[in-house]
Parts: C-alpha cells; structure tokens; sequence
C-alpha cells in the first residue's frame, strides 16, 4: 500500500511538472495557434539560469528562480517580436519551422557555455518527510505545492484581472477582441512572457531532483504536446489534467509495466487515443 | 546576368551538373573528400523523400529521420545477425520502410497540419526508444556492427570508397530523376493541390487520404533507401541514427536549398555539408549559425536558394518581355510555364 502511495506522489510531481509546461504551451497555441517547439528550449534555459544564479553568482534558490524566469520571459517576448510576429501571415509550416530554428539555436548556444554535460542542482530543500512509512522528500512536496500555488495565481490573473481578460477573449474570439479594441501585439507579448515564466518554474523546480543539460527539454517538451493534445489544443483546465494524467501513467506504468519504457508510455497513449478520436479527447472539434 | 542565369535552366546545366558529379572522384584532392560527398548525396536522397510529404504535400513530417533509421537498422540487422546477403535485405529495408510507412500514415494523416506534426515527432520519439530499448532485437545503445557491404557480383569492391561514391549516385540520379517525372506528373500536381488546401483539394475531386498515404509511404521508402544505403557505407549504426537531430538537419537542407523544387535537395545538402565540413569548428556550434539562418529563411526567403532563384527569374523575364516581339514572349512563357511546373 505504502508503495502504491509512493508512485501516488511521483504521479502528482510529474503531473506538476508536466502541467506547468503544457500550460504554457497551451496558452500560446490557444492566442496565436502556434505550436511552439522552442518551448522545451526556453524550460532548458530556465534550469541554465537557475543553476547559473545559484552556482555562479551565488544566489538563494527562490532569487535564483525569480532571476531565470524574467530571463526567460523576456527571451520569449523576443521570440514572439522577432519571430513569430514577422511571420503571422505566413503558412502555418512555417511558424513551426521556425520554432525548430529557435530550439537548435538556443540548444547550441547553452552547449557552448556549458558543453553538454549532465549537471546536478542543489536546492535548500533536502530534508526526507516520514509520514508513517510513506518517505516523501521536501523537494517533491514543494514542486506539487508550486505547482498548484502557480495554477491558482494563473487563473485568477486570466479571470479576475482586465488583461488576464484580454487573453481569454483573444483566445475565444480573435476579430471579436480586435472589435472591442484589444491590442493584439501586447496580448501575445504578455502570453509567451507567462508562457516562458511558467517553463522555468517548472525547470527551477524540477531541476534539483533531475539533472540539467542541454537536451534536457526534448523529452519534457514532447509529453507536453501530447498532454494538449489530450486536453484539447488551447484548454487550460485540459492541460492540467491532461498533465496528470501522463505524470500518473508514467509514474504507475513506470513502476508496474517496465522502467525503461515508461517514457513510450505517454506517446503509446498518444498514439492510441488519436487513432481512435483525432480531435483530441476532450476537444470538440479540430481547429 | 539574366542571360547567363537563364543558361542554368535549360537541360545542359543538369548534365554539366551530372558530369561534375561523375569526374568528382578523379579530381577530389582525397578520398576522404568522396566520401564526404557520399554522405552528402546519402543525406540528399531521404532529403528528397521529405521534399515529396513536407514540399509537395505541404505535411511537415517530423518522424523522417526515425524512418532512415528504420532502413538503417533493417540491413544491418539482416545482414549482420540473420545472414541475408546485402541486396535481398536491401529490397527488405525498402519494403519494411513502406510497409511501416503505410501503416504510420494511415494512423496520422487522418490529423491535419499541426496534429500531425506533433504526432509524428511522437513517432519519431518512439522509434528512437524502440531503438534504444529493445536490446534483444537492436543490441540496444551498443548498435548493430559488421553490417556488409553492397556485394558487387565479383566486378567491383563497394567497400572501397570511390565505387560506392558511384554507387550512390546511381541511386540519387534515380531519385531526382523520379521526383521530376513525379512533379510534371498528375499524382505530383495533385499534391500540390493537396498542399495549397485540403478543401479546395477535395472538392476537386481529389481522395486526400489515399494520395496523402501514398506521397507518405513514397518518402518513408525514399528515407528508407538513403537509410539503407548509409548503413551499407559506415556499416556499423547506433541509436543515434535516429535522433531527432537528423530530421532537423533534413528540414534545415530543405529549407536552404528551396522546399517544393526539384534541385533544391541535391543543392541545400551538398552545400550545407560541404560548409560544416571545411569548418570543422562548426560541427558541434553549426546551429548556432543554422538556427537563426532557418529562421530567417522562413522569414524572408521561404522559397530557399532554388525557389528564390526560380522566382527571380520569372519576374526579369516578364519585365524583358514587352521589349521584345511577340513571337519571343511566346517562347518565354512557355519557358516560364516550364520552369514553374518544376519548382
């Protein structure tokens, strides 16, 4: 039972992860209907900078990730200005192409500072809870409470706030929101900005039980896709359970099917569900 | 320069071409130079294959690469541990490339444009792990050594390096030769009406889903032959002939050399090769500069070097046009007509 419990809590800290990055994917796809490969590039530079705040400069964890996600904001806001703006009008084939070029630049650029090797991050948070036999370390506790602090804010700032609004309606209805005077160019702003925060939360708060290198975002980056898939393209509540989901597979196939294939897991599960419903599982119709 | 541009279109251009590649061995400075060439013209090849789904069809395949590793992986593993000889697991690399193919693309051609990329990204992945992970049939990260070589019928060596360079260019002359016929053909021109909307396309009459199945099935076999043929060449492959990288490679020849023409392939892989070649440095940073050049492509020239240039030439002969008589402008349009029908 206490086993059982065990990958019940490795469920939930994946699922957190895996949540923090679909959303971010998910709120881009859902304003400017791009599916953003770079994505996994920008959760690989938040957990750089991470590490490059703490172990380089010296800084405390929480100063450390406050740093790498204004960093990653505003290389996403690049991104949207100087890459994807240019290209609104384009074939959608392109957009997509480009993303690639963004994740291969960012990819080499971090391997020439800091080569490809595997780097371990410390966190101030490595002390073992006991919970009668059920071992949780702090670190995981914090990632599943991150997670579900970030998800809050991040839903009242979309409902409660004017320009969390704005990104609603921009997403349900693009000429709608253009008619009641919603600037466009700052809504996408502000959408890959959140979208880039979200990713190195999740990078800063995965990293010190994971190890950093420049690959790092590839596999993360992928399950992300399919947990929008899943969820429906552009749903944020989809993303979060999407998200679950697949940290609850991995986490249960991972310890009852096989280990080493536990990261085909979510694509087998991909791969199943679109065969059977290519719209996606939740969403109503294909865009 | 209009003059000696226009020279580049007519057939001898491609027959110059041809003979460059056929003397190339003769005045390559060493061997290690053919081989490079090799690899370029390997590479070309499932390049070509990308250009029928991605440039033709207007699918952006993102499993390419796990294909070329799929054809890789069936030679070798035929010849290295179940003793076929190398031309029947040659024709078996080929038909498992399509049998594979055709089942992937009836799966993920249901689902349009960004659905299908992401889906096959998830193939490629899962290719890659089967790879990896399945030791008993693969051997796993230790990869598949003592693959033969092409066997030669007793007349020539094809573990020597300049016979397979010809060898290969055998297989690539086919390959640009096909793509042509494909391009002027019906099947070809319906997959550009394929490419330019699903829609439109459908309502011309057009059975999307069989012409998308059959444009896919030919690229994986197209992948599947480059694979095959790499794998004869360095006859020994990893894992890694599946990663992810190669596909992005692919899309990066494509795109530079122009995506949707007939020698933009050949053209974007031979160039870029030879550029991380002679820069050795830029091996492992070459993304650093192909990165933003990618971009920049799709920004401003989504044609590539092939298409710009096509499209180049189209408007300076419709500016020459009035001056000249009317039976001339006949002649040129119908040039025109010609050399659009091929981009």
């Amino acid at each position: 039972m206490s086993l059982f419990l065990q990958q019940i809590i490795n469920g939930l800290t994946l699922g957190s992860i895996y949540g923090l990055v679909a959303l971010g994917l998910t709120l881009v796809y859902g304003i400017l209907h791009i599916p953003n490969f770079a994505h996994g590039a920008l959760y690989m530079v938040g957990a750089f900078m991470s590490y490059f705040f703490m172990v380089d400069l010296g800084a405390h964890y929480w100063i450390a990730m406050a740093g790498s996600a204004a960093v990653v904001a505003v290389l996403a806001i690049l991104c949207e200005r100087l890459v994807f703006h240019p290209l609104r009008h384009s074939p959608p084939i392109h957009d997509k192409i480009a993303a690639i070029g963004i994740l291969l630049f960012l990819e080499a650029v971090v391997q020439m500072f800091w080569g490809s090797d595997f780097r371990r991050m410390s966190s101030p948070f490595t002390g073992i809870l006991n919970f009668d036999g059920l071992i949780i370390p702090e670190q995981r506790l914090l990632i599943i409470a991150g997670a579900f602090v970030l998800v809050v804010a991040l839903q009242l700032f979309l409902r409660k706030t004017m320009t969390g609004a704005t990104i609603i309606a921009m997403a349900q209805n693009r000429d709608g929101a253009f008619l009641v005077g919603i600037d466009a160019n700052r809504v996408a702003m502000m959408t890959f900005a959140i979208s880039g925060m979200l990713a190195a939360f999740a990078a800063t708060l995965y990293a010190p039980i994971n190890l950093v290198y420049p690959a790092m975002g590839h596999l993360v980056i992928m399950k992300a896709f399919v947990i929008i898939i899943l969820g429906g393209m552009g749903s944020v509540p989809g993303a979060i359970v999407g998200g679950m989901i697949i940290g609850f597979a991995e986490a249960l196939g991972g310890f009852y099917i096989s280990t080493s294939y536990k990261d085909i897991i979510a694509f087998g599960l991909l791969v199943l569900i679109l065969s059977v419903r290519p719209q996606g599982l939740f969403a109503k119709g294909a865009h | 320069m209009f003059k000696f541009a226009s020279l580049l279109m007519t057939p001898a251009a491609k027959y110059l071409m041809l003979a460059f590649a056929v003397l190339f061995p003769l005045v390559a400075a060493n061997e290690y130079q053919v081989y490079v060439m090799a690899t370029a013209f390997v590479w070309a090849i499932a390049v070509y294959g990308l250009n029928i789904i991605t440039g033709f069809c207007g699918q952006l395949n993102l499993a390419h690469g796990g294909f070329f590793a799929i054809g890789a992986y069936t030679l070798g593993l035929l010849t290295a541990d179940y003793g076929w000889s190398f031309w029947p697991a040659f024709v078996g690399a080929l038909v498992m490339t399509a049998v594979l193919g055709f089942l992937v693309g009836i799966v993920s051609l249901r689902l349009k444009e960004h659905y299908f990329a992401i889906f096959t990204l998830c193939v490629g992945f899962i290719i890659y792990l089967l790879i990896d992970k399945w030791e008993e049939l693969t051997h796993g990260a230790i990869g598949v050594r003592d693959i033969d070589a092409p066997y030669g019928f007793g007349l020539v060596d094809f573990t020597e390096t300049t016979p397979f360079y010809y060898l290969v260019l055998a297989f690539l002359v086919f390959a640009i030769w096909f793509m042509g016929r494909l391009s002027k053909s019906l099947l070809g021109r319906t997959f550009i009406a394929i490419r330019n909307g699903d829609e439109l396309a459908q309502s011309l009459g057009i059975n999307l889903m069989r012409n998308k199945v059959l444009a896919f099935v030919l690229s994986t076999t197209y992948a599947g032959l480059a694979g095959a043929l790499y794998a004869g060449m360095v006859r020994f492959i990893g894992p890694d002939a599946a990663n992810i990288q190669h596909t992005f490679d692919m899309i990066t020849y494509l795109l530079v050399g122009g995506i949707g023409t007939i020698m933009g392939p050949l053209l974007g892989t031979v160039g870029i090769v030879w550029i991380t070649q002679s820069l050795q440095f830029l091996e492992e940073y070459r993304m650093i500069i192909f990165g933003p050049l990618l971009v920049l492509l799709v920004i401003f020239f989504p044609r590539g070097i092939t298409g710009s240039f096509l499209t180049w030439m189209h408007r300076k002969s419709q500016a020459l046009a009035p001056a000249k008589k009317r039976q001339e402008r006949k002649v040129d349009t119908a040039q025109n007509r010609e050399a659009e029908s091929n981009a």
